[in-house]
Order: C-alpha cells, then structure tokens, then sequence
C-alpha cells in the first residue's frame, strides 16, 4: 500500500495554463498519476493538452470527482488557492509554492484545521508526494523513485527527497510513499503524521526520514517515534556545519532553546533508537542493511 | 531582513506606537543638528545590527553641544563585534521609572502568534527565560482571530505591568500586533519598552526582522534595503536573487535547495575541505541564475574550486548546464568546476555539458565523488 495518494486519486492542477502547472502538470500525468483537470480563473472551457481546465475547484470537482489538488501558483495567490481547493471539496491538497509570507502561511494553516478539518494540506513550498508506481503529485522526477516498496521517505527538504530517493533506487530498493513536508515555517503536514501514517501502512517496513537545521519538528518526531514506532527508522539531518544565527531573533532564540541545532536533533533521534547517519550516502547504505535483514 | 533600530521605530510609528523624538546622523554636525532640535539630554545611539552596543561603548547620553560632538566623534566609525558604524540615532533621552519587555514571534510548535510580556525588560531576555521564567507572561494567539484589546488587558494584568502602565501597554501591545502581522514581520521586539515617572508607556528600543517573502505587498520597503551596509558579495548575491552566506572555506558550492546546500557543506566538510560559501540557487533557476551563482562566487578570492550541486526537480538540469556555459562565456572564472547533475532533465543537461568538459570543468556521478574531487582539486 501507499500513504495519502495512489493509483485511484484523482488529482486537479491549480495554475495549469502557467508554465510551471503545465510542465510538473502534464510530467505527473505521464507518470501515470489521474491528472482529470485543470483550474485557472478566466479560462473554464479551455484545455492543456487535452486535460479540460476549469474556472473555479468548485465546477472542476462536480465535473471530474477529483480529490486532490496540486497548487502551482505564485506566492500571492497560493494561500487563496489553497482556501478555495478545501471549499471546493478537496481533501488532498499540496502546495509547492515557495515564497509565501509567513503571516498567510499561519492564517491559511489555522483556517484549515478550524474550517476543514478533514483536508490535509502537504507544504507549502514542498516538492509534492509519489506513491511510486501509482501517483506523482508535484515536482519530483518520477525516473528516480521505485516502485514496490518497502521503504517510506518523509523529507523536510525538497533535493534531500529526490537524494533520498536515488539513493534507495540505486540499491534496487523501492519506495511505498515519499512525502516532502517541506521546511517553510508552517507546514500542513508533518514528520509525525507521516511516520504515523507509515507504520498503520503494513507494506512500509522501514522508513527514511530526513531533517535540517531549524524549529523543533525533529525532536518532537523524536519522541513520537519512541513512544509509537516499532518499524526501523534511518535518518539524515542536514545542516551540522551549516552558520548558525542568521535569520533567528531574540525572541526566536528562546523558543527553540537549546533545540535547533543538527547535533540536538540527531541526539534526540538516536536516544529514539533511529539510525543515525552523517550524510545521504550512508543514510541510503544503512537502509540498505536493514532492508536485507528484514 | 533585519533592520536597524532606527529603521525599526519608523515603522512602529507608523503603526501609532510611541517612540521618542529623534532622527538619524550620519556626521557629528548632523548629530548636533538633531541634538539642537530634539533638546537636551540626548542619547546618542550606534546604529549597527548586533547586540551588546551599550558596554561595546556605541551608547552614550549627553546634556550638551560639546557632549553630542565627542561622543558622536568616538561612535561613528566604532567596530562593535565586526560590524562598523556608519549611522547614529540621536533622541531625546527618557527618563526611566520602569522597564518592561514586550515581542512577538511565530512559535513554529503550535503553529500559533506568540506574544511574550515582561515586568524585567532592559536585559538580555535569554537571561529572564533561564533565570526566571515565570517572570514571562506568554500569550498564544490565533493568527485567524488576533489579538483585540480586551485580551491585551488581561496579558498586562497577568505580566503584572504597574497599574499605571497597564491600560497604555495594553493599546501599544495591539498596535505592535499589528506591525507584526499587517507589517509582515518575522520578529517584533520592543526591550525595554518603558513606563516614564510622568506614566508614558513608549518603546525605547526596536528589533524588528521582516519576513522578505511578503516584499512584494510591502514597496515601502524599498528605503529600508537601501540602507543596508552588508557585505558586497552578499549585496550583489540578493540582487541576482540568490541566498548566499559567506563563509571561511576554499570550496565555492552552488545548490538548489538549502537542504541539498547545507547537505553539501556537510560532505565537503565530512571529506576533509572547508565550504567558502553556502549559496541557494533556489527552486525553478533558469540559466541566468546559474551564471549569477557562477559570478557571485568568482568574486571571492578565498575560492579555490566551486562545486555544484544540483538535483532537479522544478530545476531542470538542462537549464542549469545552459547557465554554466553561459557563465564561462560571460565572465573569467579562474577556478575548476566540479558538477554533479541529477533529477529532471538530468540526461539533457548532462549532454548539453559533455562536449565542453575538461580539466577546469568536471562532471562526477554522485554527491560524494563529487566532494571529494573538488576537495582534492582545492587542497592541491
């Protein structure tokens, strides 16, 4: 099995007539994924290489069943996009829009759990989901994932995902799901939901997951994972030698205490009883190990 | 974007909080001007973006003309931790009967606003944090609701403000509020915000950081940018529209994506060289932005071979060798290349380079061969 997406979701592309929406729109599409519609204000009626565009989610859900959206629109628009796919009815939504203000990305985030609390939003400012195989919603390069499991990928950081995936690939080790979270401030989904949704997944038998620097999402997964995970967990944090100190205030500093930095993070994770790895190379070889072993 | 303090009370003035009357002076004849026009006592305040400018000597009060020119003589041109002033705040000194602390922040954990408020303002407020932590009132605020001034109220109540300062602290909170959300801002710090023996609530101080991604709803920006006195590489780097961090290294890296950036100063480091920058090409680089990260990090001395770094995924590979070709036709680059391409459009990209390759511009298959290569071809 998959988590979120497979080989039956039907899948809308917000901002398809744009050029970004039209090359990861149609990409996904010739990856096997049901891309059904298209959504860009003003140009209901028209199509993208066949696939039907709609001028609002509302229309383009009534018309083609679709329950999850892929949003490619630019930073100002990406959170009313967002608003409108969970109106219209989708209950998958993943945005890759980097850029967005941090002050919409808070509303946007609060708005869904309070509104719409069956919708997950995935990003922003992500490189999307692929059930390899089945459904690839954003902008991962399809060739670099393997299907058949038994490995699940959760990624903070959109190149680390796709590194993630070559490295398992390489080995002739398939994926079940691979889910870029997306490092922006408020992410939809997080490292819990996705380790959570990968254990309940009885064909993930072991998962990869790769952090960075910055908040506290890894030593929270930390704890999650100690307290709920039995499948075995690699991971790599980026960021060991990365400068400190550049964006964070005062104010900042003291919410993340000493958490934050890459050491704190792979304490954490190896008190949890992850496998702890210092770069993408090793994290793929020691999954590598373990996937042999099971 | 970090501003400076005077940056940081015009804004919040223009949110109606109160501030003390002062302008800024880039001359010890323009520190007296302000000075005269003010009135007597001033403080005359170091305009730099770090802390610690008290006991660096950067502040100093002064009751007349002669006070104002020897201290703005001694200030400007003063290396506080590295960081050289340029610019004073020159501002009708307060007198000081209370000193309170007040911010607010984006607390990642609960996804919420967070308002902290202090009864302890005027010192380091790691140091309350550590020492003395119920001595913070914090406040968790939904972004979809705000904050409304019956609230406020009971924070300043809950943070036990003096009863005097209350109801001023709890409007001037409201407002900071709003700078902080409308005004787009990553942090809004006031420390001390203080309570005068006459009962005036103001802000004596702003840290103020904005959150660069709301730029293009904010044009009122703009004078702020203009004023920043940063490093040039980094100046430049901003204007090509790059995330560039200069560093001590003599391996120039280009990536696309902080995480596979910090991932490649990691593995540099991890087989022995140091990075001299760490530099973000960000998602969707077209070819132009590749030859700016080419010519960015050509300017730096220190570098003794650049590796790139690229995984395609809305970056296409193609694009990125169309840019690195357009680099060395544009500029002199001095130094090896070592690539390594993969993701989208890998196959494209890797052709459109093979014809051009040789000892100063190298493809290796993995991240790994590629450090160590470019390791090799910068420690020799």
């Amino acid at each position: 099995m998959s988590i979120f997406v497979d080989e039956n979701t039907k899948v809308i592309v917000q901002g398809l007539t744009g050029g970004q929406g039209r090359f990861h729109g149609l990409r996904n599409r010739d990856y096997g994924t049901k891309v059904v519609g298209g959504v860009t204000p003003g140009k209901g009626g028209s199509d993208v290489d066949g696939i039907p565009v709609f001028n609002t989610v509302k229309e383009a859900v009534a018309a083609t069943g679709a329950t999850a959206s892929f949003v490619v629109v630019p930073p100002k628009f990406a959170s009313a996009a967002i608003i409108e796919a969970a109106e219209g009815g989708i209950t998958f939504i993943v945005c890759i829009t980097e850029g967005i203000p941090a002050q919409d990305e808070a509303i946007t985030y609060n708005r869904l759990v309070e509104e719409f609390p069956g919708v997950r939003l995935l990003g922003p400012n992500c490189p999307g989901i692929i059930s390899p195989g089945k459904c690839n919603i954003g902008i991962t390069s399809g060739d670099i994932a393997l299907a058949g499991g038994p490995v699940g990928i959760v990624s903070r950081s959109g190149t680390l995902t796709y590194q993630a995936l070559y490295e398992l690939s390489q080995q002739g080790i398939g994926q079940t799901t691979c889910v870029g979270i997306g490092g922006d401030p408020v992410p939809g989904t997080n490292f819990i939901d996705c380790l959570a949704a990968f254990q309940a997944d009885p064909e993930t038998l072991a998962v990869m997951m790769i952090g960075e620097i910055g908040g506290s999402e890894e030593e929270r997964a930390a704890e999650w994972i100690k307290a709920n995970m039995t499948k075995p967990v690699v991971s790599y944090i980026a960021g060991v030698t990365a400068p400190a100190g550049r964006k964070m205030g005062h104010a900042g500093a003291i919410i993340s205490g000493s958490k934050g930095t890459a050491q704190a993070k792979m304490d954490a994770l190896a008190a949890a009883g992850v496998h702890v790895c210092l770069n993408p190379t090793e994290a793929g070889q020691k999954m590598g190990e373990i996937v042999k072993a099971l | 974007m970090d501003l400076f303090e005077y940056q940081g009370k015009q804004y919040f003035a223009r949110y109606g909080i109160a501030v003390s009357p002062g302008d800024i002076a880039d001359t010890v004849d323009q520190a007296v001007e302000v000075a005269e026009r003010v009135g007597y006592p001033v403080v005359v305040k170091a305009q730099v973006k770090v802390g610690g400018r008290g006991k660096a000597g950067g502040v100093k009060l002064a009751h007349d003309v002669n006070e104002v020119r020897l201290h703005a003589g001694n200030i400007l041109g003063l290396d506080i931790k590295g960081h050289v002033v340029h610019r004073l705040w020159v501002e009708r000194s307060s007198d000081i009967a209370k000193e309170y602390y007040a911010s607010f922040t984006l607390d990642r954990q609960n996804k919420t606003h967070l308002g902290m408020l202090s009864a302890q303002g005027g010192v380091e407020i790691e140091v309350v944090a550590e020492e003395n932590p119920d001595a913070i009132a914090f406040l968790a605020i939904d972004p979809v609701r705000g904050l409304d001034v019956e609230t406020a109220r009971r924070w300043v109540n809950d943070a036990e403000l003096d009863e005097a300062a209350r109801e001023q602290a709890a409007e001037l909170l409201v407002h900071l509020y709003e700078c902080y959300t409308k005004g787009d801002c990553d942090l809004a710090e006031i420390n001390p915000l203080i309570l005068t023996p006459d009962n005036k609530v103001h802000a004596l101080d702003a840290k103020v950081t904005l959150d660069e991604n709301a730029s293009f709803r904010h044009p009122e920006w703009e004078e702020f940018r203009a004023d920043e006195f940063e490093d040039p590489r980094e100046k430049l780097a901003k204007e090509k529209g790059l995330n560039y961090i200069g560093l001590d290294g003599t391996v120039g890296i280009i990536a696309n994506g902080a995480g596979l950036a910090m991932s490649t100063l990691d593995v540099v480091n991890q087989v022995g060289g140091t990075a001299a920058n760490f530099l973000d090409i960000g998602g969707g680089a077209n070819a132009d932005v590749m030859a700016s990260a080419l010519e960015v990090i050509n300017t730096d001395p220190k570098v003794k071979a650049i590796f790139v770094n690229i995984f395609g995924g809305i970056t296409r590979v193609d694009e990125v060798a169309n840019g690195v070709l357009e680099a060395l036709s544009r500029v002199d680059i001095s130094t090896p290349i070592v690539l390594r391409l993969d993701g989208t459009n890998a196959l494209e990209g890797r052709a459109i380079l093979a014809p051009h390759l040789n000892d100063s511009l190298i493809t290796e298959p993995t991240m790994l061969d590629a450090a160590r290569r470019v390791v090799s071809l910068a420690n020799a």
